[in-house]
């Protein structure tokens, strides 16, 4: 098998119903190693439902999800995590009142915890610091690791979330709206950080952006009302006629 | 001042106050010893519930019920002709106050927010009514110990002095204790829940177990609280455990300023010199029986004036001459704007 078609994630046929709406409907897809997988919709979709159900926030109505050749359907979010399962949310959920550093130094600190050694200060662990570190400085937040979180302009709020998923070194990346209310140069820097992230992770894209999506995705997903209208490359859903009446109105 | 000069300050501060409190004796009576005896009970006990509120995020109204659960287990488990050793009861006391908060915390711990509150209040009611309806406490009453524990000839907590220095001790390992554990890897992750417990299940902590342990050792504290005060007062009662004191410790632990294991020590003195101060007749003459009035109010005062605590003081004032500084800079600046101008 070669490593570029490696599946790392894999959902089948997710459905998830609140009360008489069907968020999700019928979902399989697939996430391969070293490729961008986009999700667009309109809002309320399904598509925030959908990472929910992936990152195990919350179970699906039926169906199953399996990552890294487990079916990990019963496993509660923290057990997918420390699989190696990394996700961003939509809204900023960094630690405000932490330092950069301590904010990357804590999601590193998840995969190996030692709650028990509770005399050792949590500095003494130099594999999480050196880990912390790499993760700020190739999400670009190198030279700001005793800056205080809060103080950090959107932008780079967005980088420290991407650097707190490296910090826990997952394989899969679920990134709930990268981009959001980003300007044009801070999207640029984003597009060529998830560019260079893409080599050793499959990667989960939601995005509003549409040029963004386009120039960056391997395939793109589209849901509609929580079904999945198509699924393919970009060229491929950009000339499908389904998806031109649906969403992209001719674009 | 620079964060590390901030820090050394706040080192600076903790040891004084422990090096004040252990010369105390040397210069205070009888009356002055055993009231400073009391606070550092009641500061052991703020203590505790400062590693839930300030450290862990989990506002918890029934923390009464494990320093009551420590002080009854002092009365019951002593031995009928009072000689019994420190060395167990004193753990046996502790570890019966941790496993209730270990029982209540596997139930409570399910809710959140007000839930949350209001779960906690009703498990310390039911310790309390517990001890207040049934034989086994004694009724209101309550149970008088049958005497000191100590530790053969080279303890005896009745003498005054050495209860003083047993309780500082008791102190002293506290606040180290939980000084160390807050920067431990386990108290960055009590902290992390504090401040966003959804991030921090999806990074990979499961935050339950987390918050179990927080709850259980912070019930194990009060539980050594109130060993000490039922030594102290050789009484206990079931007002050790009511939603009364719930209140007090959670006063205490704002007064001094959330998130700060030194601000619980101040809020303990506060609170009691503040009453003292209050109750006092060459100060109040008659009107020192409303001291409750005084107390109240200046408490509200407080909470208005000083959001962070009194732990706050001195950065409000060092924000306040930053502030003034600046502002003479601006008018300085802007006056020289003016000259060039008319020049």
């Amino acid at each position: 098998m070669k490593p570029s078609s490696e599946v790392l994630l894999r959902c089948r046929r997710i459905t998830r119903r609140w009360g008489g709406i069907v968020a999700v409907n019928n979902v399989s897809l697939e996430f391969v190693r070293g490729s961008v997988h986009a999700v667009i919709g309109t809002n309320g979709a399904g598509k925030s439902t959908l990472i929910n159900i992936l990152s195990g926030e919350y179970p699906p109505s039926s169906g199953e999800v399996e990552l890294l050749g487990h079916d990990v359907t019963g496993w509660t979010q923290p057990r997918r995590a420390r699989a190696g399962l990394g996700r961003s949310y939509q809204r900023n959920t960094i630690y405000p009142t932490f330092s950069v550093f301590e904010n990357c130094r804590l999601a590193a600190q998840a995969r190996h915890q030692r709650p028990w050694s509770w005399w050792r200060s949590s500095l003494a662990n130099t594999r999480n610091n050196e880990e912390a570190k790499a993760a700020a400085a190739r999400a670009g937040l190198g030279d700001l690791l005793t800056r205080t979180a809060g103080l950090l302009s959107h932008g780079q709020k967005r980088q420290l979330e991407i650097a707190m998923c490296l910090a826990t070194a997952p394989q899969v990346l679920l990134l709930d709206e990268p981009l959001a209310g980003m300007g044009a140069e801070e999207t640029e820097r984003m597009l060529a950080l998830l560019n260079e992230l893409k080599e050793g992770h499959a990667m989960l894209l939601v995005e509003h952006d549409m040029d963004a999506v386009f120039r960056i995705a391997d395939r793109i997903t589209v849901m509609v009302n929580g079904a999945v209208i198509a699924s393919d490359t970009p060229d491929q859903v950009r000339n499908n006629a389904d998806v031109q009446a649906a969403y992209l109105g001719g674009h | 001042m620079d964060g590390i000069g901030i820090q050394r300050g706040k080192l600076a501060f903790v040891l004084l106050v422990f090096l004040g409190l252990a010369a105390w004796p040397a210069v205070a009576g009888n009356y002055g010893v055993d009231l400073v005896g009391k606070i550092m009970i009641s500061s052991i006990f703020a203590l505790s519930l400062e590693l839930l509120v300030g450290t862990t995020g989990l506002v918890c109204f029934g923390q009464a019920a494990f320093f009551g659960i420590g002080a009854y287990a002092a009365a019951l488990l002593m031995s009928q002709s009072g000689s019994s050793s420190l060395w167990w009861l004193l753990p046996a006391c502790v570890v019966c106050a941790g496993l209730y908060a270990l029982a209540v915390g596997a139930l409570s711990l399910r809710t959140r927010g007000v839930y949350f509150i209001m779960v906690t209040l009703a498990f310390a009611q039911m310790a309390y009514y517990v001890v207040h309806d049934t034989p086994l406490g004694g009724g209101t009453d309550g149970i008088y110990l049958p005497g000191k524990p100590g530790l053969g000839t080279w303890l005896d907590l009745d003498k005054p002095l050495a209860f003083y220095g047993f309780t500082y001790v008791c102190l002293l390992a506290v606040f180290g204790f939980l000084a160390l554990l807050l920067r431990s890897s386990f108290g960055r992750a009590l902290a992390g829940v504090r401040v966003n417990e959804q991030r921090m299940r999806a990074t990979g902590f499961s935050t339950f177990p987390y918050k179990l342990a927080s709850f259980t050792i912070s019930g194990a504290i009060a539980g050594l609280a109130g060993f000490l005060f039922a030594v102290k007062d050789g009484v206990v009662n079931p007002e050790l455990m009511s939603w009364h004191q719930s209140g007090a410790v959670l006063i205490m632990i704002i007064l001094g300023g959330l998130g700060h294991l030194r601000g619980a020590l101040i809020g303990a003195f506060a609170l009691a010199l503040l009453e003292e101060f209050f109750k006092s007749e060459a100060v109040f003459g008659a009107f020192a029986k409303h001291w409750h009035l005084g107390l109240g109010f200046t408490i509200i005062l407080s909470a208005a004036m000083l959001p962070r605590g009194l732990v706050g003081i001195p950065a409000l004032w060092r924000e306040r001459l930053e502030g003034r500084a600046r502002a003479l800079d601006a008018k300085s600046s802007s006056k020289e704007g003016i000259r060039e101008a008319v020049v």
